[in-house]
């Protein structure tokens, strides 16, 4: 689908939706004079499950009520979108656009010929890649042809990955792998015309046969990528490629596909992005502008993404199974429930937690109604946020793609190759997006969570997506740059403040750094290793900071080295950080309740 | 009008439904278009070579492998019993004589010259594909299977594990909101599709698999209790191919809560009847749940209620189920639908609603927070 031929100087009137896992956002985006603004915002349940099982259910939903908010019709009396015909028309829009992450997480199966060997390295890339791997299937895993069949029928995966046969070895065994698999034809869970992806990395020798057993797109109901061999010998595994292919095919053909597509994209004006291309857009133009290090994360129900530029250059993962309502499951169990809870400084039953977490997994669109229930949201927020962070480190290295040898002994382990350009240090600004983060009662919260998952090292700016928009304004920019931009500034970033937190680790109590603020506000204080302060300057104040470390801590400019910035504040402040990076927590659950506690009284000072 | 949105579970008294059933390899489709199969006949099956078993033969008569075809009792082809010996060594002067005995039954596929190994295949394994339920073949899939359509009881569930199964009916608990324990599963339970009321626990599934029911289908199940039963923490749910023995159903949720009285009493109407389970759950985009499948006859009443979905309209006066803590499963009836978002005590802004407990009690809840019942 190519962009239509639109006269931007019409526009007027346009509506802009996000398909999420969860929740459908909607926006207007209307022209006032001669500037763009958002003026209203709604949502509505996503609707991909049964009765429904149509993605533009949930669209007309959220359209009709933000046409009430608007008091517009952009819905008609057959659910399709109304358009303007006229200038003087009461109803309609002039455009609309979208963004879709409904498709949800990434499941796969992963096959080898060698369940130890090629299927291991099979499985590593997909790990590596943020899926779930469903199955992993290998010529010997001692299950019969028929058993393997029938199992990935029942599986449903969103995607195949086949690997097998070092280069110029064995063919046979990789094609016969392949020739079990192709009469597998998985039902894909979206039904219509979606063709399975498969992804072969195995034998090169092998490919051209394993291209005939799939067919060509449109051919055999399979959409058939080849990539480099992902164990080209017995020693070196080279998963990148693999890795890389899987994160391309999941964002544009799992992610956005959902019960309904069709219709959606018939009702779009201009293609529909996976909102994780929309959100990266909408960054790199800001790290470009402002010439920034810059990274931002948008949290979802099914998927975390996130997104960095450093030195101009730009990666993006998508935590295919690390979200808030679908995955949040799968996040407790990642994580494990017990670092899940060292986030949280009241008393809470565990038996009653566990059933609370699959609850909000079977019923996704419930919200946390009870403080109790909320500081519990919130401890499950960080720790999806931290391993999205941190398989977003893994994932943008500087060798990508790099072979890494392996020895009998690493058979097991899984280490990424390559050094990761994500320097905590250098990281200028930190975006918060999505729903727990966006809609988090104080901006306190927010800036909490990001900065408790995120670790920022030196001085930090964070921001915060106001009503989380930056998908919308994704795709808006897509068609026209200067109303995203616009919005951008406007409405949508919200500056938050700055962290200034100390790199290296000490006991707790003794000095950390001291801190001096001038000009707007006045402060000074000296924090202690496990200590937090919070001071509250304006967005509009300005003010100079001095810190001062003890020898073993950073603050940017080297350890011991005091560092001075002119800052701008924002909706919260400056947090001083003394806590140590990497943060950890006390052991005995008395003394990190205690702190917890500590910390969030601050924030709430 | 505000819209309740739930998973949107069917519970039906009288549905058409239609089962695919799939050889996952070629085969041979036994039945017809128009036929009556009942849930366990076979409807399509194909054979698939037996496995091999490899027996080093020279080597467990410690001879050279150029040595074995005079050794050999039985020939390329040949079918062996387990037991039976196959080769013979000559021994020394007569003396010291070793034995083979094949390890199991099958064909001798080949003996390597070089190694002196012999390859003995295995009978052929049948692999069938079940009717899953009593209906009519409506639909051929030549060489893969059939299309077996009932009128039927349809029961979705929320959450479930295992897969399929078929089995009778049979009451455990008395209401809809008892808890399913151990002492409620008897042993005449044997492949019955045991029916609880509320949460079902860990030893009363442990009892179940003890005395071999087929399948649990209860209001809910706390997870601590499926963590142990699995022997892992459930991630992601999809579930279906757990080997533990039974299907567990889950209707409403994870915890202490009540089985609908609905379907309760649906399932109770049709106590010793057999039904289809399938415990499958795929939650995600596409998603997939658990049923129960009872066939209908003509002899069944007709249902006085038409197919539940938990989806629609709220109003005064509706009645909703709680589906969040602090209130989590509890029923209630609507008394307000107030325009205005409303502070939550999280701080949080949301749309709610005002609820009646039974008591006469009143709260307000987030409108997403409730799921619509019927009467």
């Amino acid at each position: 689908m190519s962009l239509p031929s639109i006269d931007l100087s019409k526009l007027r009137y346009i509506l802009a939706t996000d398909c999420g896992s969860t929740t459908t956002k909607a926006i207007l985006v209307e022209k006032i004079g001669n500037s763009w603004r958002q003026t209203q915002r709604a949502e509505a349940p996503t609707t991909v499950e049964e009765p429904f099982a149509d993605v533009t259910i949930g669209v007309s939903n959220a359209l009709t009520e933000i046409g009430e908010l608007a008091g517009r019709r952009f819905i008609a009396d057959d659910g399709t979108i109304i358009r303007r015909k006229s200038d003087t028309d009461a109803n309609g829009c002039d455009l609309y656009i979208s963004t879709s992450s409904a498709g949800g997480g990434l499941q796969m199966v992963v096959a080898g010929v060698v369940a130890q060997m090629t299927a291991a390295s099979a499985k590593r890339a997909a790990l590596g890649a943020g899926a779930i791997v469903m199955d992993t299937i290998a010529a010997n895993d001692k299950r019969k042809p028929h058993e393997r069949i029938q199992r990935i029928r029942e599986l449903r995966p969103d995607m195949v990955l086949i690997s097998g046969g070092t280069d110029g070895g064995n063919v046979q065994q990789v094609v016969q792998l392949a020739e079990q698999i192709a009469p597998a034809k998985p039902r894909p869970r979206f039904g219509g015309a979606y063709e399975l992806p498969v992804i072969f990395a195995g034998n090169k020798d092998a490919a051209a046969q394993v291209k005939q057993i799939f067919g060509a797109a449109g051919e055999k109901g399979f959409d058939l990528a080849v990539v480099d061999n992902l164990r080209p010998s017995l020693e070196q595994e080279n998963l990148g490629p693999a890795r890389d292919k899987i994160h391309d095919v999941f964002l544009e053909h799992v992610m956005a596909h959902a019960p309904g597509y069709d219709r959606l994209m018939a009702w779009s004006d201009a293609p529909i992005m996976p909102t994780p291309g929309a959100v990266g857009d909408i960054l790199q133009r800001i790290a470009a502008r402002d010439g920034l290090n810059a990274v931002c994360v948008d949290i979802g129900g099914a998927t975390t993404d996130v997104f960095s530029v450093f030195g101009g250059t730009f990666n993006r993962t998508v935590s295919a199974n690390l979200g808030m309502s679908y995955s949040i499951s799968n996040v407790c169990a990642e994580a494990g429930l017990e670092n899940v809870l060292r986030w949280v400084h009241i008393d809470m039953d565990e038996r009653e937690l566990r059933n609370r977490v699959k609850n909000k997994m079977i019923r996704p669109t419930t919200i946390p109604q009870s403080a109790e229930a909320l500081v519990f949201e919130q401890a499950v927020a960080r720790e999806a946020l931290r391993l999205a962070y941190v398989q977003h480190k893994e994932f943008a290295t500087t060798l990508k793609g790099v072979q890494q040898q392996r020895t009998v002994g690493d058979l097991f382990a899984q280490v990424a190759s390559g050094q990761s350009i994500v320097d905590d240090m250098r990281l200028d600004l930190l975006v918060a997006s999505g729903g727990v983060l966006s809609h988090a009662p104080r901006m306190e919260q927010t800036a909490a969570m990001l900065v408790d998952s995120f670790e920022p090292q030196g001085f930090t700016q964070l921001a915060k997506d106001s009503i989380f928009m930056m998908p919308h304004l994704g795709v808006l920019a897509s068609v026209h740059s200067v109303a995203a931009m616009e919005v951008f500034e406007r409405d949508c970033l919200v500056r938050l403040g700055w962290s200034v937190a100390a790199k290296g680790e000490g006991k707790w109590g003794r000095k950390c750094f001291s801190y001096r603020v001038s000009g707007a506000v006045v402060a000074a204080g000296e924090l202690g290793c496990g200590d937090v302060a919070l001071v509250r300057v304006g967005p509009e104040q300005e003010v100079e900071v001095v810190v001062e470390p003890a020898k073993d801590f950073d603050l940017g400019a080297g350890p011991g080295k005091s560092v001075t910035r002119r800052v701008k504040g924002g909706t919260v402040g400056i947090l001083f950080d003394a806590r140590g990076r990497p943060l950890t927590l006390p052991e005995s659950a008395v003394d990190r309740k205690a702190a917890v506690a500590r910390w969030a009284k601050v924030w709430s000072t | 009008m505000a819209k309740a949105y739930t998973p949107g579970l069917k519970v039906s008294a009288r549905t058409n439904f239609r089962a695919r059933r799939l050889l996952p390899v070629q085969g041979d489709v036994l039945v017809k278009l128009g036929d009556r199969v009942r849930a366990r006949d076979i409807v399509a099956r194909t054979f698939i070579d037996g496995d091999v078993v490899p027996v080093a033969v020279a080597s467990l008569l410690s001879v050279q492998a150029a040595d074995l075809p005079d050794l050999l009792l039985v020939k390329i082809g040949d079918e062996v019993a387990a037991g039976q010996i196959i080769a013979r060594s000559k021994g020394i002067f007569g003396f010291g004589k070793k034995e083979v005995a094949s390890p199991s039954a099958g064909t001798v596929e080949s003996v390597s010259a070089t190694t002196g190994q012999m390859m003995l295949r295995g009978a052929q394994l049948a692999v069938e594909t079940k009717a899953y339920i009593d209906g009519t073949v409506v639909e051929i899939l030549p060489g893969e299977g059939a299309v077996v359509e009932t009128d039927a009881v349809f029961v979705q569930g929320i959450f479930g594990i295992g897969g399929e199964t078929i089995g009778a009916i049979r009451m455990a608990s008395a209401t809809p909101n008892a808890i399913l324990d151990a002492a409620q599963i008897k042993p005449d339970m044997k492949g019955c599709v045991v029916v609880g009321g509320a949460r079902i626990t860990a030893v009363a599934v442990k009892a179940a698999q003890a005395a071999g029911v087929a399948a649990i289908v209860s209001g809910g199940i706390d997870d601590s209790d499926l963590k142990a039963i699995l022997g892992y923490d459930l991630g992601v749910a999809i579930t279906g191919t757990e080997k533990i023995g039974l299907t567990i159903v889950v209707t409403e949720g994870f915890g202490d809560i009540a089985m609908a009285e609905r379907t309760f009493a649906l399932l109770k109407s049709f106590e010793g009847r057999e039904a289809s389970v399938n415990g499958a759950t795929q939650i995600r985009a596409g998603v997939m749940r658990p049923e129960i499948i009872i066939a209908r006859t003509a002899a069944d009443p007709e249902p006085t209620h038409g197919a539940r979905t938990e989806a629609g309209a709220l109003e005064i006066g509706t009645q909703v189920r709680l589906i969040r803590d602090p209130h989590f499963g509890v029923l209630a009836s609507v008394t307000a639908l107030p325009n205005e978002p409303a502070v939550l005590e999280s701080g949080s802004k949301a749309r709610v609603l005002e609820v009646a407990f039974s008591d006469g009690r009143r709260v307000t809840v987030p409108r997403a927070n409730v799921e619509l019942i019927e009467t």
